[in-house]
């Protein structure tokens, strides 16, 4: 092994169990996320091989992506829903697997709960049957979403295998303007690289921008990742991120913190560590981003205009089919366009920071009475604290309601769908065609730009509004 | 999962020359809701195949007689999105065993490889020779052959190689999948658990 490693390569060599020739690795999972809608098969799987997790204490088990955000107190109405939920909490105590269902204090979207409650950790290796399972990353872990195959794969055996991804760098330096969030960065990145970008890598993220970052926003960022086709994205943890990790519920402590803590410092590239692709960009390029086609890489600054179909990259019909399902034309401004919905949630955006995000800028106004929004929160505890940080009250004022947490209409997968036509300003990741509901389009945005659409009824430059800069 | 094993397939192909064809269009999450793996043929492409009221949209290829196959040719980066295992299902329970692109988003083409619908990738060029192929002649054979990994156009000089590690392609011409192999060193997984703290 060469002495100059990167930070995927320290991680993921130290869970290699077995290398196969000319074949894939058997990758060791230290930490199993399992949700509803992606594991119903995989237990099923199990059962006809009469065989039970192998190892349970390293399996979690939500519910979320299928789960209503009001009334969750009451039974789920939609029997498929209700049916399949069902089928997760009985799998789960067959096999001895922690469940968090509706209404339990730890539920969640399960990308929120994991770094909540200490599951997250630097230098582990984490899967999950959801894309966004990268959103760990931003811990230094090697996390990545997988197949159902793969689900039953690990449940069955603690491993998957997996050929090594390549290694890309993105690096940002400099300072972020006022107004720009790491949703931006993130949307900007994608709309730069293409949703194929790093197709085929994993990403790592470095320089001052990434340093900067909260926890929060470093999860929105490697959340991201998978939108221009990485497998995953991380970056390397600091005092930020063992300070975040401290005292939770998952999290080792007492002699095995003090353990831990030298090797999670040792987790980072070293200085002459070779990447097979490297991208940079500077932090103070970037503008507050949105999206006006049906793949997250179809973004702009929120002055600017829709790309002419020349202009573009990809084929000239399929941009031409993405702006049609949209209504939009070539060379419009987004900045006026009229919204209908407006959606701050997701494992993207729906953690604290971005409630207070969302509150510092309808603080003191009133919602647009032609838009209908949907906020909810990631997960209880981050419930939890917009009720006691006050947030709630400044939403109640503003004429906004909360919803229970979810995944809610980042997928519509439950009644939260956004109708055929409307246009929904979302802090989520995905702007495919029907994503949101059949016929529902989609503009991706960070959560001040869905804040300031949601007090204004269009899309709306954040920065006109911003009375204390964003920290 | 059990699934047919893959060896030598000669088809005609259907085009779907799009960009980016994501998951959500493979299939809608709103189908999602099964617990077992069944059915997911009939939701393929769900809206694209058909209006909000059932009927099916004249337009869309896969309602249109001219083409049928095993084959489905699209264009590039396909498959990009979630992680929904269903995807895969959906085009292996309509009927396609093959499909082929010049781009794959990476998970898609794991799940793929995983339950027995073998992801073809080939140049940009020759992807275009197979589109013109099948617009002229609807029933123009393709044939993927897995043991040589190659694709070639029937009754042409047509043709070109493939990539697929060595272990993938054993498991997909004997229809073994890697839980198999997994539980066979169950003990070598024992030991290194037992040094890797929870
Ligand atoms: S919020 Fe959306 S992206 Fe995140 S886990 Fe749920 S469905 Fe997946």
């Amino acid at each position: 092994m060469s002495a100059s490693r990167t930070l995927f390569d320290k991680v993921w060599d130290s869970h290699v169990v077995r290398s196969i020739e000319n074949g894939p690795d058997v990758l060791f999972i230290d930490r199993h996320l399992v949700h509803e809608v992606t594991s119903p098969v995989a237990f099923h799987g199990l059962n006809t091989r009469s065989i039970k997790v192998k190892y349970p204490a390293r399996t979690f088990a939500t519910a979320d992506h299928n789960t209503p955000t009001i009334n969750q107190h009451l039974p789920v109405q939609d029997p498929l829903s209700a049916k399949q939920l069902k089928a997760l909490e009985e799998n789960a105590k067959d096999h001895g697997i922690p469940y968090w269902g509706l209404g339990h204090e730890n539920n969640g979207i399960v990308h929120v709960i994991g770094p909540e409650n200490g599951i997250t950790l630097p230098g582990a290796t984490i899967v999950c049957g959801d894309s966004h399972t990268s959103t760990h990353g931003a811990f230094g872990a090697v996390a990545f979403g997988i197949g159902t195959s793969e689900v039953e794969m690990v449940l069955a055996s603690q491993c998957i295998m997996q050929p090594k991804p390549k290694k890309m760098r993105i690096t940002i330096n400099g300072k972020l303007n006022p107004g720009v969030t790491p949703k931006d960065v993130a949307l900007y990145i994608i709309s730069q690289l293409s949703t194929s970008g790093a197709t085929g890598y994993f990403v790592e993220y470095a320089g001052e921008v990434f340093r900067d970052m909260s926890m929060e926003g470093r999860m929105t960022v490697c959340n991201l990742s998978i939108e221009m086709g990485a497998r995953g994205g991380m970056i390397a943890p600091d005092e930020k991120t063992f300070e975040y990790i401290q005292g939770r519920t998952y999290t080792p402590r007492g002699d095995a913190w003090e353990k831990a803590l030298p090797y999670w410092t040792s987790l980072y590239s070293d200085a002459d560590a070779v990447f097979d692709k490297e991208v940079e960009f500077e932090g103070n390029a970037i503008e507050p981003m949105i999206t006006f086609g049906t793949n997250p890489g179809m973004g702009v600054g929120i002055q600017g205009g829709i790309p002419m179909a020349n202009e573009t990259k990809g084929s000239p019909s399929t941009y031409k089919k993405s702006l049609a399902y949209m209504a939009f034309d070539e060379g419009e401004t987004m900045i006026g366009k009229q919204i209908d919905y407006v959606f701050l949630g997701s494992c993207t955006n729906g953690r604290i920071e971005d409630f207070r995000a969302f509150a510092s800028i309808v603080k003191g106004k009133q919602k647009a009475s032609n838009v209908t929004a949907w906020l909810v929160p990631g997960s209880h505890k981050v419930e939890r604290a917009i009720k006691e940080e006050g947030i709630l009250d400044i939403l109640t004022d503003a004429g906004f309601r909360l919803r229970e947490p979810g995944c809610s209409a980042c997928l519509a997968m439950n009644d939260d769908k956004i109708p055929t036509g409307k246009y929904a300003v979302s802090t989520s990741n995905r702007n495919f065609e029907g994503r949101q509901g059949p016929g529902a389009r989609t503009l991706l945005a960070s959560p001040l730009v869905a804040a300031a659409a949601a007090v204004t009824g269009k899309v709306t430059d954040p920065r006109t509004l911003l009375e204390t800069a964003y920290a | 999962m059990a699934y047919d094993k893959f060896n030598i397939l000669t088809s005609s192909g259907v085009p779907l020359p799009l960009e980016n064809v994501d998951t959500d269009q493979i299939i809608p999450a709103r189908f999602l809701k099964a617990t077992e793996r069944k059915g997911f043929g009939d939701n393929l492409f769900r809206d694209w195949r058909y209006h909000q009221d059932n009927s099916p949209k004249e337009n869309f290829v896969l309602n249109n007689p001219t083409y049928s196959g095993k084959i489905l040719v699209a264009g590039k980066n396909f498959g990009s999105g979630s992680s929904r295992e269903h995807a895969a299902w959906a085009i292996y329970d309509y009927g396609f065993r093959c499909v082929v692109s010049s781009f794959f988003a990476d998970i898609f083409r794991n799940n793929c490889l995983n339950i027995g619908v073998l992801p073809v990738q080939v140049s940009p060029a020759f992807l275009d020779i197979l589109l013109k192929a099948i617009e002229s002649d609807p029933k123009a054979d393709i044939k993927v052959d897995l043991p040589q990994q190659k694709i070639s156009l029937v009754h042409s000089d047509h043709a070109a190689s493939f990539d697929i590690s060595a272990y993938k392609k054993e498991n997909l011409i004997n229809g073994f999948d890697d839980i198999d192999y997994l539980l066979n060193m169950s003990e070598e997984i024992d030991a290194f658990a037992a040094k890797t703290p929870l």
